[in-house]
């Protein structure tokens, strides 16, 4: 930091404020040379005269933050050449540059690996890449790094790479295999998939994605993942919502894990030939960047606390989404955004932070204490049927406990999906379905206690079932209690374990009785902005999987994010990171005792310094409930210019407070689960105010983001293509409420815009 | 309800436990066990005390991060359950109930009740994989048709979630289900018969260096495993390890 | 590692000397059950064991050696097993996923251990010292005699009873459970399990009979 110099300037109620004063050369005014200079006040201040011991911490973590943001602001006014540049209105905004290949749309992909740099074999051995996070796209792509001959650094905070989230995924993963003769294909899947996304991703990258959904398959039958066969050995497929073929792989409801287990042991091979370092409990702190270039990070070992520099020439983050940042969410605990908001706070643009996917099927919440939300998988709804009562005098008999949703006659049952859209009836895509079920449970047709909750009911699909079973079998199909059973086996071999963890969960047998559903947070579609090598704005950072914005626009299809995170790992990111890394061969290694290191690492160390000694009144929880609250409110399923000024506003004064108030027990140098949290909340409350900023400006509804300004009479999202037919990438300016927004327009050349329709 | 917990307190590897006894009252029966350990630990902090350290993530049972010895059986008294999917409804207002970390040489304690099982990590490091390159150029999915019976058998190994309730219910605290079911998924399949026989000697070798006792068939841990690991997967261990052996 | 020093291969060890002690176990017993039908069959077949060279130079030393294998390497293994957890749990429900038998099998081992002291005390000492030691001559009517001899004094009977039970509950665990260990666990199980919970109960009884028969009569 050499231009821009941190003032104090005392105000009149004892508090002074911080300003930013950057000299930016001489210009001539009236004939006199004057200097220019470019000023910026900080959104929080010091007290003047510090009383208490509090006070002057607070003071120094303040001074700390300032010189952050001026280091930040200074490296920001370095790269637009404002610094050089004599005149302001001639400074052009730095423009996104997405690199998708030229030519034709399915010949891109193949044209770009034909021409694209490589590193030789033996080059690959000096140079180094760090990969942090061990889901499907970590650790694929750690695998196929290190067999290609990188050296790889891997880190993960759980204990073990085969913990991390991914292995939650139930349902199944899409290829476009075309097994089942159904008129499945790479264009088909390609175009599902920007359908689904309400078009608001890149054609370039989801033609690449479906193009090797098939390889996916191919590698991971390969490597031993038991898919589900049927009698002739093959292997067989479910269909999922928002799509007409059946082109969904799947392991029972245990998909995820299973695909999860395939990478980790292709990783767990290369661990075994020493090709990957692998760093269980160490959560990833910063990014380094060294010459404008990504060249290592700065972890903290969760065990002991230890603050650990490591060099690479190039980092890839595989950290997945940021859903927690509504406390309640279908994700891990653990899961956080802390990795791809360190690299957006040290230049990666980030993509789309208001699109969030809500999933339908989730088991409802039962009470305050609530501490994540559970899932279950969005396969449910090719047998079950999803309804509320007709009737409002029902709901409240059920509600009492009155009366059984069973005893409910067919014609006071308001299928309202299949009445809504009957073309695809309970498979509609996932924002819809949600969007439906808080419709009527607004309406006040919600089931449960808390009337957030509608039934998924298996009754017939069990009947279905049982006759065919019946009838296949030479046995009555007119015995209900011999169908019953027969259906009921049918439906426990395909959805077993979710009904178990059902009953476990809710203590009800749903084999008996409805299952109770409500939609929650499971996905965000937004990300770090990349180009179509997944290249962040941070020339060497990568982002892959979920954590990424790439591929899935507005909303996800079911059964995608597996694919798209096993491609971007084994498929794409492994090849195109050689197109970068093919400059870096004669770099050596990268030396941790670089100044950027030592700045980085102080930096870390004085943010957990601060919250360990902070001794608030507050536990971390209590501010991460109270966001996640805002949040759910007015950035939920539904959103508004009222909520979301409120939201920004409420998340401001939450932030301030939790700086001031937090408490955080314990040392930091030991285990220490609450300062990791700290971190991570710390990180969420800069998030949530970009998400709601990112959501206000977004004035159109489309697939998760739906805008309440935004709609048909008949309640449906209304898309504005004119105006909104591109990505929102923001750029860090120090505070979220100063982040910049640049746009990358989205262009499509092989599909026609329509208005999304299911009905 | 009110509860009273007995939980083993330690504050490193280096330093010796004790169990400590607190008080809990106004515990929900529709509480998740990990969710009155949250009400647990805001309390403890409240009152300044350091908060019970314990492994958790997905909270649905499936990472296998969890890992508590509650009442003298992994998991606690629910079966086919991890901790974070048992519930407070299995208890009864008044309860005393302890809660200990995995215990096993092979697991030691980092801090509380979260312990080390890098050491199944290692096993897999050894041997559990098929080493097939990620190139994507393998062949067709379905080139190979494979008997759905075995197919299912292995799917059934494969749904191990690496918790340690085995090493930690087993008397001799052995880590025999865990490998037998890594072994078994892949001796089960085409794809990982190749291999098979380096496969288990390796592992079996990586298993015994790290300290775990020897299976004595008592079957605790087909019982209190959560995913319902099948003892025949030992069996098939066994076997597969003495043609291994014998093939030389 | 080489088999013999593997886990596994230990167990499998421990499982085929169990399976061989079982079939001795089954032949003495078939010997014993003559003494109850004829005195002189008893005598002729014991007389036959008792100095047919096979069985006492090649058997025998064979059957020894199985059982102090079975015996030194049930301690190895516990001392073993009892090292892979260093601190032990405060509380621990063993039998709510376990059996009794299968988690003592070193107490029924134990007992055991003792009683067959006891037994070559009785039998198998007098007999080395009456053939190789003293060498006295060949008398092929003497055992159903010293068979009785031993079974008068209740205490001794008592011990006898006792033992029989902990050699059922011992094989009521290790007789099934050695098929699992050499990889026995197939459509076939339930059956094995059932023939061998069959003669866990019937063979310790049987030779509890015996005595109590030989001890009445």
């Amino acid at each position: 930091m050499k231009r821009v110099k941190i003032r104090y300037r005392k105000n009149a109620n004892g508090t002074s404020s911080i300003r930013l004063n950057c000299f930016c050369g001489y210009e001539k005014v009236n004939g006199k040379k004057k200097a220019r200079r470019l000023i910026k006040t900080l959104p929080f201040h010091l007290v003047t005269e510090p009383a208490s011991k509090d006070e002057i911490k607070l003071n120094d973590y303040y001074k700390i933050e300032a010189t952050k943001i001026a280091d930040e602001w200074e490296k920001s006014l370095l790269e637009n050449d404002i610094l050089t540049q004599q005149d302001e209105t001639k400074i052009k905004s730095f423009k996104l540059n997405s690199k998708i290949p030229e030519g034709d749309l399915a010949q891109k992909w193949t044209n770009h690996k034909g021409k694209i740099n490589l590193v030789s074999p033996a080059n690959k051995r000096l140079i180094d890449v760090i990969v942090v996070g061990t889901g499907l796209a970590g650790a694929s792509a750690s695998a196929t790094l290190a067999e290609l001959g990188y050296n790889v650094k891997t880190f993960c905070f759980q204990d073990s790479p085969r913990r991390a989230h991914s292995i939650a995924a139930q349902g199944g993963i899409n290829a476009a295999k075309n097994y089942q003769g159904d008129g499945d294909s790479t264009y088909r899947l390609f175009y599902d998939t920007i359908k689904g996304g309400d078009y608001r991703s890149r054609e370039a990258n989801v033609h690449r994605l479906a193009e090797v959904s098939t390889n996916i398959i191919d590698q991971c039958v390969a490597q031993g993942v038991p898919f589900a066969r049927d009698y002739g050995g093959l292997l067989d497929n479910r269909s999922f919502g928002g799509v007409l073929v059946s082109r969904t792989f799947y392991a029972k409801g245990q998909t995820g894990q299973q695909l999860l287990l395939g990478a980790y042991s292709a990783m767990n091979r290369q661990i075994g030939r020493g090709k990957i370092q692998m760093y269980n409990r160490h959560e990833m702190m910063d990014i380094v960047i060294i010459d404008g270039k990504a060249r290592g990070i700065i972890t903290r070992n969760l065990v002991n606390g230890k603050i650990e520099r490591h060099g690479a020439h190039a980092v890839v983050i595989a950290s997945g989404g940021y859903g927690n940042v509504f406390f309640l969410s279908t994700n891990a605990m653990g899961s956080n955004v802390s990795a791809t908001w360190k690299i957006h706070k040290k230049g990666a643009y980030f993509a789309n932070p208001c699109f969030t996917q809500i999933h339908p099927t989730c088991i409802p919440v039962s009470g305050d204490h609530q501490s994540k939300l559970t899932l279950m998988s969005e396969s449910l709804r090719n047998d079950g049927r999803i309804w509320v009562p007709k009737k409002l005098g029902d709901v409240k008999a059920i509600r009492e406990g009155n009366l059984k949703p069973t005893e409910i006659r067919e014609e006071d049952r308001d299928y309202y999906l299949e009445r809504r859209y009957p073309a695809f009836g309970n498979l509609v895509p996932r924002d819809v379905a949600s969007r439906a079920a808080k419709e009527r449970c607004d309406a006040g047709f919600g089931v449960n206690k808390t009337g957030e909750a509608v039934y998924l009911d298996f009754a017939s699909a069990i009947t279905r079932y049982g006759k065919e079973q019946a009838h296949v079998k030479n046995l009555n199909e007119d015995d209900p209690v011999l169908v019953k059973k027969l259906g009921q086996q049918v439906v426990r071999a395909k959805y077993g374990n979710l009904f178990q963890m059902y009953e476990k969960i809710v203590d009800q047998n749903p084999y008996e009785t409805p299952m109770m559903i409500y939609p929650a947070v499971h996905y965000t579609m937004g990300g770090v902005w990349v180009d179509y090598n997944l290249m962040t704005t941070i020339p060497g950072c990568y982002a892959i999987g979920e954590a990424n914005f790439s591929d899935h626009g507005a909303n996800r299809l079911g059964a995608s994010a597996l694919m798209q995170g096993l491609a971007d790992g084994y498929f794409v990111l492994p090849y195109t990171i050689g197109d970068y890394l093919a400059d870096d061969i004669r770099t050596g290694p990268i030396d941790t005792k670089l100044p950027e290191f030592e700045k980085a690492e102080n930096s870390v160390r004085a943010q957990i310094e601060a919250f360990i000694s902070n001794h608030g009144k507050n536990s971390v929880d209590y501010y991460h409930r109270k966001l996640g609250k805002i949040m759910w409110d007015k950035c939920g399923m539904s959103r508004n210019e009222k909520g979301l000024k409120e939201a920004i506003k409420e998340i401001q004064e939450l932030r301030e407070d939790f700086y001031k108030n937090v408490n955080v027990p314990g040392r930091s140098d030991e285990f220490n689960e609450q300062l990791a949290k700290a971190g991570r909340v710390a990180d969420f409350l800069e998030l949530g105010e970009l998400f709601a900023n990112d959501a206000l400006k977004r004035t159109e509804s489309c697939g998760g983001h739906f805008r309440e300004e935004s709609q048909t009479p008949e309640g449906e999202a209304l898309r504005d293509d004119k105006n909104f037919t591109f990505v929102s990438a923001w750029e860090c300016k120090g505070v979220p409420s100063k982040a910049k927004l640049h746009k990358e327009d989205l262009e499509y050349e092989e599909i026609e815009v329509k208005t999304r329709s299911y009905k | 309800m009110n509860l009273t917990l007995k939980i083993w307190r330690q504050p490193n590897s280096e330093t010796k436990g004790k169990i400590e006894t607190y008080k809990i009252d106004d515990v929900s029966p529709d509480m998740s066990f990990l969710e009155m350990m949250d009400v647990l630990n805001e309390q403890l902090m409240s009152q300044g005390i350091d908060p019970v350290a314990f492994d958790h993530d997905c909270r649905e049972g499936i990472c296998g991060m969890c890992s508590m010895f509650i009442n003298g059986e992994a998991h606690g008294p629910d079966r086919l359950v991890t901790t974070c999917q048992l519930h407070m409804r299995k208890f009864k207002d008044g309860d005393t109930i302890t809660i200990e970390p995995f215990r096993a040489k092979a697991f030691p304690v980092i801090k509380d009740l979260a312990v080390d099982r890098s050491a199944f990590d290692r096993i897999q490091q050894a041997g559990g994989f098929v080493s097939v390159n990620t190139s994507g150029n393998t062949q067709d999915a379905n080139a190979i048709p494979i008997d759905k019976h075995d197919a299912d058998k292995a799917f059934d190994a494969a749904t191990c979630i690496g918790c340690g309730a085995c090493v930690a219910t087993c008397k001799n605290a052995s880590a025999m289900l865990f490998v037998s079911a890594k072994v078994s998924q892949y001796a089960l399949l085409p794809q990982g018969k190749v291999e098979a026989a380096d496969r288990v000697l390796n592992m079996v070798n990586q298993m015994d260096e790290e300290g775990f006792g020897n299976c004595t068939n008592t079957g605790a841990c087909e019982v209190e495993c959560p995913k319902g690991i099948s003892l025949e997967n030992i069996a098939r261990m066994n076997r597969e390890y003495l043609f291994a052996s014998l093939k030389g | 590692m080489s088999l013999t020093a593997s886990s596994i291969g230990r167990k499998v060890a421990m499982a085929l000397s169990g399976i061989f002690l079982v079939l001795f176990l089954t032949q003495h017993f078939s010997i014993n059950l003559l003494s109850v039908f004829s005195e002189s069959l008893f005598n002729q077949v014991s007389h036959f064991m008792g100095n047919n060279p096979i069985v006492q130079f090649i058997l025998q030393p064979i059957l020894i050696f199985g059982v102090l294998f079975h015996f030194v390497m049930g301690f190895v293994l516990e001392l073993q097993n009892s090292k892979s957890r260093s601190t032990r749990y405060s509380v621990y429900k063993g039998k709510n996923n376990a059996s009794w038998m299968s988690r003592n099998m070193i107490i029924s081992g134990i007992v055991i251990l003792s009683f067959l002291g006891l037994h070559f005390y009785d039998f198998w000492v007098p007999e080395m010292d009456y053939k190789y030691i003293k060498i006295l001559p060949l008398d092929p009517d003497r055992y159903f005699d010293e068979l009785v001899h031993k079974f008068v004094s209740p205490v001794r009977v008592g011990i006898y009873v006792l033992s029989f039970i902990f050699l059922s509950l011992h094989l009521l665990h290790g007789f099934a459970s050695s098929f699992q260990t050499v990889g026995v666990n197939n459509k076939y199980t339930k059956i094995i399990k059932k023939f061998a919970t069959g003669f866990s109960v019937v063979v310790p009884l049987g030779f509890v009979l015996i005595a109590l028969f030989h001890h009445l009569k």
